[in-house]
């Protein structure tokens, strides 16, 4: 029996040491659940060697599990463990082969409970979502140029601050009106609710709603029921600017518009100053050439409805009755022109007619008139007796003459008396 | 248009008659009357919006306990 015993013992396989642990790590990393699972437990006898990695223990009221943050993990983590602090950790469980003990590669930390917050996280989104309170067919837009701006937050905090600076910086418009409410912790829920109410009433164009950022636990005030309705419920748009650029809240699923920060809120909710200037300076010059071009248009217009009416006018009759009336004129004055001439020639042929029969110029030619004393021209030697005095009349003077002698012609040639 | 009085026009109500000032002068239908008209209304009501971005100063108000009852 004994052999039998010795045989079977020798039919077992013989591993070295470093083959177990290998095999170990081999079954280990082989097993899903160990390769990606979240341990929860308190801290304890954490070291921090100048390597950068760093050590600890996990351990509950029964157990303890070694863990380690290799220092290229240790820079992502979300939470740095502290000594006595209750957290869950996320890695894979492996085999530390040299020491022949298993131990969790830790990558993430975070404070314990946030797992179970994060799950009911979840559950209320699937609830409200099923519900429509996120449907984009809620979102109200939000207006271009806001009046008075409803701000809801602490007022002591950062994210005030950065709102205020923002809205200082892009839109220095408008009127805020500060709701102050905690923004962390018990007291906040109701608190933000009362001044999101009390905004409605005022009726601000639009509402930013936010804090800075801090840890989930920090935020978790804008995962609360009440306050995600109450912000679904608005009826003034909303914007979300919670925490930073990562974290995300039902309150951003519920707002209208989600800004990663409440800066980026106070963004989103407004134009910029200068960009608004500039929009009126290209409204001023477009208003400007759109009556220039509205002038030259009528001007344009006024000048073909001138062409077209200038026969038409009046004025323009009488420059044509004038022509005409030149035209007349000149021709009355060629015609009397002609006619002058006319009688001109006419006047001077009488003219010339009339010299010819002048006596004075048949005196000159050697004839002379003879006159009685008493001016009576002789015509016939009948008038005048011998020895009486007559005149001559020459054509440069008088001479008085003494008749000697008669002749009749009618009794001969020649008759003496 | 807007009826109101320019000088108690806020910023969007003053923007909008503006753009719709510019939006009228675009269409044709205008008399040169009515267009001048228009182009006077639009320069005053584009010195409105001037003299709020000139002037702006962000007010601030913190309501009260009271007022949030």
């Amino acid at each position: 029996m004994a052999q039998f015993n010795l045989f079977s013992d020798f039919e077992a396989p013989i591993l070295s040491v470093t083959q177990l642990n290998f095999y170990l790590r081999q079954l280990m990393e082989s097993d899903d659940l160990l390769q990606r699972v979240w341990i929860k437990g308190e801290v304890s006898n954490l070291s921090t060697p100048r390597s950068g990695h760093i050590y600890f223990t996990l351990k509950d009221a029964e157990a303890s599990l070694q863990c380690v943050i290799w220092k290229s993990n240790t820079a992502r983590l979300q939470q740095i463990p502290r000594e006595g602090m209750a957290i869950e950790a996320r890695g894979y469980i492996s085999v530390y082969e040299r020491g022949g003990n298993y131990q969790l590669y830790v990558d993430n930390i975070r404070v314990a409970g946030e797992g179970e917050l994060f799950q009911e996280f979840l559950a209320l989104k699937a609830k409200l979502e099923a519900e429509g309170l996120f449907d984009a067919e809620r979102k109200l837009p939000l207006p271009p140029y806001p009046h008075t701006i409803g701000i809801v937050t602490s007022a002591t905090g950062a994210a005030y601050q950065d709102m205020i600076n923002t809205l200082k910086n892009r839109y220095p418009l408008a009127q805020v009106l500060l709701s102050p409410a905690a923004v962390q912790g018990d007291k906040a829920p109701p608190q933000i609710i009362k001044a999101l109410q009390a905004l409605y009433a005022l009726k601000p164009d639009v509402i930013l709603i936010g804090r800075g950022g801090g840890s989930l636990e920090d935020l978790w005030c804008f995962n609360n029921e009440s306050v995600v309705r109450a912000i679904a419920a608005s009826p003034i748009p909303i914007i979300s600017g919670v925490g930073h650029e990562t974290d995300f809240t039902l309150s951003d699923f519920a707002a209208d518009v989600r800004a990663p920060t409440p800066t980026g809120a106070a963004v989103l909710a407004t134009p910029h100053i200068d960009e608004m200037g500039e929009q009126l300076v290209n409204y001023f010059s477009g208003l400007t050439s759109l009556i220039k071009q509205k002038i030259n248009q009528f001007r344009q217009e006024i000048n073909e409805l001138t062409a077209n009416l200038r026969p038409l006018s009046p004025l323009y009759k009488v420059a044509s009755e004038m022509q005409h009336l030149d035209h007349l004129e000149q021709r009355l004055y060629q015609l009397t022109a002609q006619q002058a001439a006319v009688q001109q020639s006419r006047l001077s042929a009488a003219m010339q007619h009339l010299n010819a029969l002048n006596p004075s110029n048949i005196l000159r030619r050697g004839y002379a008139i003879l006159q009685q004393p008493d001016g009576q021209t002789i015509t016939t030697v009948m008038q005048v007796e011998v020895d009486e005095a007559i005149q001559a009349v020459l054509h440069d003077g008088r001479l008085t003459l003494t008749v000697n002698k008669k002749n009749s012609k009618i009794e001969g040639d020649t008759r003496n008396e | 248009m807007n009826d109101k009085a320019i000088e108690e026009m806020n910023y969007e109500e003053a923007i909008q008659a503006l753009e719709n000032i510019i939006t009228q002068l675009e269409n044709d239908n205008q008399t040169l009357d009515d267009s001048l008209a228009l182009y006077e209304q639009g320069q005053k009501i584009a010195q409105r919006c001037a003299a709020l971005l000139k002037n702006a100063e962000l007010r601030i108000r913190t309501l009260t306990e009271t007022e949030s009852d």
